[in-house]
């Protein structure tokens, strides 16, 4: 508007202390340091030896490891920032990002808060108060009900008057946490009181909005930039459509399929959104669009810089943190909406420490292994980890966004794909093995994306066990894996026992290939295949190793299949040149002890394979009825027995023991990173051995209860 | 004039020529016949030793390896590869122990025994093999177990003893029982070796019966398996004979028993796979840093070393088929020593024996061999050579090739005996490690000069065109018939040609079977049948595992002036 008089305040902020950790943290901060910033961190016991920790110039505890005692206290933190005299507080996503009383502290203490004013939080943060006003500003809707009126009854009728499907949502909040779809009325009354739950969990606040559930939907949002001179202009949108549990896992930008004039539309619906609640810096405005009928429709807009902003700077060429802080600065926005550049495709894959199988249930674990790929001006990788840190149960799983630019959509994907396969993470179950069949789906390919998609290209993206033909071509290359896994892993023993020995007489006893008196050595190795899709399932793989005389392997499975001649050149700790029955490539082998297993994970072309390995049992276990260990911690309970899927705070118990239920109906409720999973009776009969109750901590694979038929 | 100074550079004219000082030419003409014919004779030989070996490396044969299969037991060689240190490497000890000695066939005398490393310590392995006759003790399996318990006391070896045996071999109990070198020495071996903290580890992977219970019981720490380890003085059918009591194997002395009540175990092992997983953590524990590890104290190593200049394949072709064929030995020196360097002692005295100093993979060892029949110089030259040697404590390596003494007036007069006296007493009193290697022949006295199995050797290994014999065939036949037809003389009877040539081949026959190297080996004369090739590999770990001992001085007797 006004002006290209104004100058910028006279004191710039110098020092920036960022209230949140991983890789938020560290991406913020790297822009701060470019900008000749200090940097101050802030960490819970939790995150002492964390990369972000490392990363700033001074770093702050602020307490224990549970969020709302560490990074939602926002006492602790203004603290931080008095004592090591930072001028302003970026709030990164997530924790106090959104919190309007927090943005207001900061003002009133004198601190820069680098986001939109607390009156935008405020108005946006409140969905119900948020729509009123969008609804005001010309912004399309949902149809749906945002009434104060919370009554069970009453938002019964009006979710009939919406008509079902309808989707149950915290008026507070976002990240999915709390959503519920309703299909028909007899499910209203579970799902109103279970999102009224975990919306007072999560956020405080338990008052529920009801909208109409679009059943082909597509989730396209926009990011906006406003200046605290009243300019907002738009960066172009991003498709985020593909989804689990809600929760976004592939996004890109600009959304495929749309047209110019749509795009166009959007962004201007957008610009005025944020108009609307006089916005100044990042925010993002989300939309739901109706591939049915090309509509679109104002959902929530996100008054933060979001996790998936790297899409968005990769096409327009701009560093989104420094314009917040130009913008924090009091600066004008650095160009006008007719000067953004659009250049290109870009795609961000997240990838999270979760079982995939299991519902895509948060993982914990430590990162035995974690090379990810090398980053390039076209490649990004934002993280917040390093090898051997661990993902625990107090935080977000994800374990780092991978971000690559091409000049086209198609580019880029061949990019994404390549990059997916040689992200390397042991020691947590990942997402990266699905995110690479997404990204290989034909539909996605074809830019055909939609909320649903993962649900309704299911049977392509999960392992499909009913097909005998496809298991056994996937087993067979996994049996591939296992036999140059075997040379790799026999290559490794071979040359440690040669390190230790080294210059002394000993080591001709660990020459390669080993010596026997008139016969080649042969080795057997034992190794089970962890199925991603089925941990429960033995897969034994047995493999005969012989020594060649040339320094090469020969190796058999089983009796009768054809030997396969292996050889090995290792080129870096867990890097290997493999050369198997002529064709070489490069191979990656990460192995780590746990649990008396030795685990060992392959990559090699775009396979990526797990197998354990029992280590020699060097443990003590040596005494008469001590059962013997088996693969799978389930199998010791009794038949019939529930174990917990993950590691989780056990919130509800639903029916009491000796009680009678019916398949399906819920048990209990248990709760990890945030997220409610519900216990459901496997099948109908008795409940039996229910020991534990609401408030209890539970580990991963403890037993629940039974249920006796 | 001519200037008669020597000239200073006559050294780097030498190497000019390419010539290193102390690095031996090649030494073989690849062109000749002897080449070509040792090359092609010695393939007939391999593949003959080959299908030996092939035939006892199936144990006990298919139904009996089945049999052991079904009973979720590894055979006795797999046993021991889980033990080893993965990807290690195994020196097996007289693979063809019980060749043609027996009616049956007894396929490496029923015990497999060999030297390989387990968390970096050097063990003695002795694995009873119960696919061959329920791994019973026949007369050559003792013998083999003894020598294999020697070699341990002598290097200072752990002892690893993987028991499934039913103990004595009944039929043969005259031969297996009662003398000093028999089945009680075993035990007393253990006990003794003990004593000297040497350690006695035994995994009771089958059965342990009567006798054979005392191969545990006498070790320092024992595991069993749980169903198939056995450990009783007498087995069900003798308990029910003798007092009547009707119980099953595993009540009578299972795992469970001996470990939890009679503790004559110490470690429960659920399976075979656990018990040599206990077996290898036991080894891990030993803590034998306190008692000198596998290091070597001999001499000093090398941090690097060089391979031998020329392929050590050759000596395929090197070694003589015909004993009567004349080769040099620096063309074996120069394929087993590092660098092909040989640094030669007396070189130009008793020229028919060959002394120097090499390495071998870093190791400095002084070298023996023969290049023809002793002579008063040879014998002499070894004699100083050896106590050269012992003095500096450089372990022997002895290379056989050797018809023996030179005979006749001429040489008796010089002292022959003498001579060969001085060198058999330096050899006999040497207490550095010896290591022989039989290329050739080992006939006569020459075997006893050159360190045959008499003089204990740590280890002892045959080519397989090798002959070892007191003389060979045909002068032994020209011998006996000399006599014979003196005898015959002296009772009037009448010996035709036809008849003494009969005799004579007789003679020379059996003189050829006794002398054959598989005779030999099958007896345990030797430790073992090796392929020339491997030759530089298995003195290298030799000398690895005879360094394990401590230092010790030598003392030699009255040398005859």
């Amino acid at each position: 508007s006004s002006g290209a008089t104004i100058k910028p305040r006279e004191r710039c902020i110098e020092k920036i202390l960022v209230a949140n950790r991983g890789e938020i943290a560290c991406r913020i901060m790297r822009t701060a340091k470019r900008l000749g910033i200090q940097t101050v961190s802030v960490y819970s016991d939790a995150d002492r030896d964390s990369l972000h920790v490392k990363s700033a110039d001074e770093a702050v505890r602020i307490g224990p490891p549970p969020a709302r005692l560490s990074y939602l206290s926002g006492a602790t933190i203004m603290e931080a920032a008095a004592r090591t005299g930072a001028q302003a507080i970026h709030p990164g996503y997530g924790f106090l990002s959104e919190s309007s009383d927090f943005a207001q502290l900061c003002e009133d203490s004198g601190l820069t808060f680098i986001g939109p004013p607390a009156s935008a939080i405020r108005d946006m943060g409140d969905k119900s108060a948020s729509k009123r006003i969008m609804g005001a500003a010309g912004v399309p809707l949902v149809p749906g009900y945002h009434g104060h009126d919370q009554d069970i009854d009453h938002m019964k009728s009006e979710a009939e008057k919406i008509g079902y499907p309808i989707i149950i949502k915290p008026t507070h909040g976002g990240g999915g946490k709390g959503m519920r779809i309703v299909q028909s009325g007899k499910d209203f009354a579970d799902s109103f009181l279970g999102a009224q739950r975990e919306a007072a969990a999560s956020f405080g606040v338990n008052t529920i909005l009801l909208e109409k559930y679009i059943t082909q939907p597509r989730h396209i949002e926009v990011q906006i930039f406003g200046d605290k001179h009243g300019n907002v202009l738009h960066l172009y949108e991003r498709d985020c459509s593909v989804q689990r549990r809600h929760q976004k896992i592939i996004e890109e930008a600009p959304a495929p399929n749309i047209s110019e004039k749509f795009r166009a539309n959007l962004g201007q619906a957008a610009v005025s959104a944020a108009q609307a609640v006089g916005y100044y810096n990042a925010g993002t405005v989300e939309f739901i669009v109706d591939t049915e009928s090309d509509q679109f429709y104002f959902m929530e807009m996100n008054t933060r810089l979001q996790v998936e902003h790297p899409v968005t700077e990769m096409i327009v060429g701009q560093d989104l943190v420094e314009w917040q802080i130009r913008v924090a600065n009091g600066e004008l926005l650095p160009i006008s909406q007719s000067e953004v550049p659009m250049s290109g495709h870009a795609f961000e894959a997240r990838i999270y420490a979760e079982n995939v199988p299991k519902g895509f249930l948060p993982a914990t674990g430590v990162l035995n292994h974690y090379r990810p790929v090398a980053v390039s001006s076209s490649v990004r990788v934002e993280t917040g980890v390093e090898q051997g840190d661990t993902v625990s149960m107090h935080y977000d799983p994800m374990i780092a966004k991978l971000v690559v630019w091409g000049g086209n959509r198609g580019e880029a994907l061949v990019k994404l794909k390549d990059c997916l396969s040689n992200f390397q993470v042991a020691g947590v179950p990942t997402n990266i093995n699905f995110l690479q069949k997404l990204a290989s789906h034909k539909e996605f390919a074809a830019g055909n994306v939609e909320t649903h998609f993962i649900e309704h290209h299911k049977s392509d993206l999960f392992a499909d066990e009913s097909n005998p033909a496809a298991a056994e071509v996937a087993y067979k290359a996994v049996k591939h894996s296992a036999a140059l896994v075997a040379a790799c892993v026999s290559s490794i023993e071979h040359s440690d026992w040669n390190e230790n020995n080294h210059g002394k007489l000993a080591s001709i006893w660990y020459s390669h290939p080993p010596f026997r008196v008139h016969h080649e050595a042969k080795q057997t190795i034992e190794l089970e295949w962890e199925n991603e899709s089925d941990r429960n399932e033995l897969n034994l793989i047995s493999l005969g190793l012989i020594y060649q005389p040339d320094g090469s392997y020969l190796i058999q499975e089983g009796n009768d299949s054809p030997s396969l001649e292996v050889r090995v050149t290792r080129t870096g700790k867990c890097d290997f040149r493999v050369e198997a029955a002529g064709l070489s490539m490069n191979v990656t082998v990460a192995t780590y002890l746990k649990d008396g297993y030795k685990h060992i994970h392959i990559w090699h072309g775009s396979e990526h394979n797990q197998f354990m390995q029992k280590v020699g049992m060097e443990f003590t276990e040596d005494e008469e009825g001590v059962q013997h260990r088996t693969s799978s911690e389930s199998s010791s309970h009794p038949p019939g027995t529930i174990v917990a899927p993950m590691a989780g705070l056990v919130v509800k118990v639903l029916v009491e023991n000796e009680a009678k239920v019916e398949q399906g109906q819920p048990v209990l409720v248990l709760e990890a990173m945030k997220m409610e999973h519900v216990m459901k009776a496997p099948s109908s009969g008795t409940i039996e051995g229910l020991k534990v109750e609401a408030g209890q901590q539970v580990s991963d694979g403890s037993a629940l209860f039974r249920i006796k038929g | 004039g001519i200037d008669s100074r020597p000239d200073p550079f006559r050294h780097f004219r030498g190497l000019q020529k390419g010539f290193c000082v102390g690095v031996l030419p090649d030494g073989v003409d690849r062109n000749s016949d002897a080449f070509s014919s040792n090359s092609i004779a010695m393939e007939g030989i391999l593949s003959e030793l080959r299908s030996h070996i092939k035939k006892v490396l199936a144990e006990g044969g298919e139904e009996a390896v089945k049999r052991n299969r079904s009973r979720n037991k590894l055979l006795p060689r797999e046993r021991i590869d889980r033990l080893l240190d993965p990807g290690s490497s195994f020196l097996e000890l007289s693979q063809l122990a019980g060749h043609e000695l027996y009616e049956e066939p007894l396929p490496s005398g029923g015990i497999i025994t060999g030297i390989g490393p387990i968390h970096g310590h050097l063990c003695m392995f002795m694995a009873n093999d119960p696919t061959v006759k329920g791994g019973t003790y026949y007369p050559i399996t003792i013998k083999k177990h003894l020598r294999a318990q020697e070699i341990a006391a002598r290097c200072r070896l752990p002892c690893i003893y993987l028991v499934d045996s039913g103990g004595a071999f009944l039929p043969k109990q005259a031969e297996v029982f009662p003398d000093k070198e028999n089945f009680g020495r075993v035990f007393y071996n253990e006990s003794v070796m003990s004593s000297e903290g040497i350690p006695q580890i035994a995994i009771v992977l089958g059965s342990c019966t009567a006798g054979g219970a005392y191969i545990p019981a006498m070790a320092d720490e024992s595991v069993m398996v749980k169903g198939n380890g056995t450990i009783f003085l007498a087995g069900p059918p003798l308990v029910k004979a003798a007092t009547g009591e009707e119980v099953s194997a595993e009540d009578l002395g299972g795992a469970t028993v001996h470990c939890n009540v009679s503790g004559v175990s110490d470690y429960f092992a659920q399976d075979e796979l656990h018990g040599l997983a206990i077996g290898r953590n036991i080894v891990k524990n030993l803590h034998m840093a306190a008692k000198k590890g596998m290091e070597g104290t001999f001499g000093s190593t090398n941090v690097e070393h060089k391979e031998p200049l020329y392929d050590v394949n050759e000596l395929r072709s090197i070694a003589p088929v015909d004993h009567k064929q004349q080769f040099d030995v620096r063309s074996i020196i120069a394929r087993i020593v590092d660098g092909s360097e040989f640094d030669e002692f007396k070189k130009l005295y008793g020229t028919t024996l060959v002394t120097g100093f090499a390495r071998i993979y870093g190791k400095t060892v002084g070298i023996i061999g023969n290049n023809g029949i002793l002579f008063n110089e040879s014998a002499l030259k070894g004699a100083h050579f050896i106590e050269l040697c012992s003095q500096r404590k450089i372990p022997l390596v002895f290379l056989q090739n050797i018809t023996g003494f030179m005979v006749g007036s001429r040489a008796e007069a010089n002292g022959i005996a003498k001579s060969g006296a001085k060198m058999v007493m330096a050899v006999s009193c040497a207490k550095v490690p010896k290591i022989t290697i039989i290329t050739g022949a080992s006939f006569g006295a020459g075997n006893y000069a050159m360190c045959g199995r008499a003089y204990s050797p740590d280890f002892m290994f045959m080519w397989p065109n090798a002959r070892i014999g007191i003389m060979g065939g045909a002068q032994a036949a020209g011998v006996l018939s000399q006599i014979e037809r003196a005898t015959k003389k002296r009772q009037g009877i009448k010996w035709t040609e036809g008849e003494e040539e009969a005799f004579k081949k007789k003679t020379v026959d059996a003189y050829e079977r006794e002398a054959n190297p598989y005779f030999s080996t099958a007896r345990l004369w030797d430790d073992g049948v090796i392929d020339p090739s491997d030759t530089r590999k298995v003195l290298g770990l030799c000398l690895s595992a005879a360094s394990n001992r401590p230092l010790e001085d030598t003392r030699f007797g009255v040398f005859r002036m």
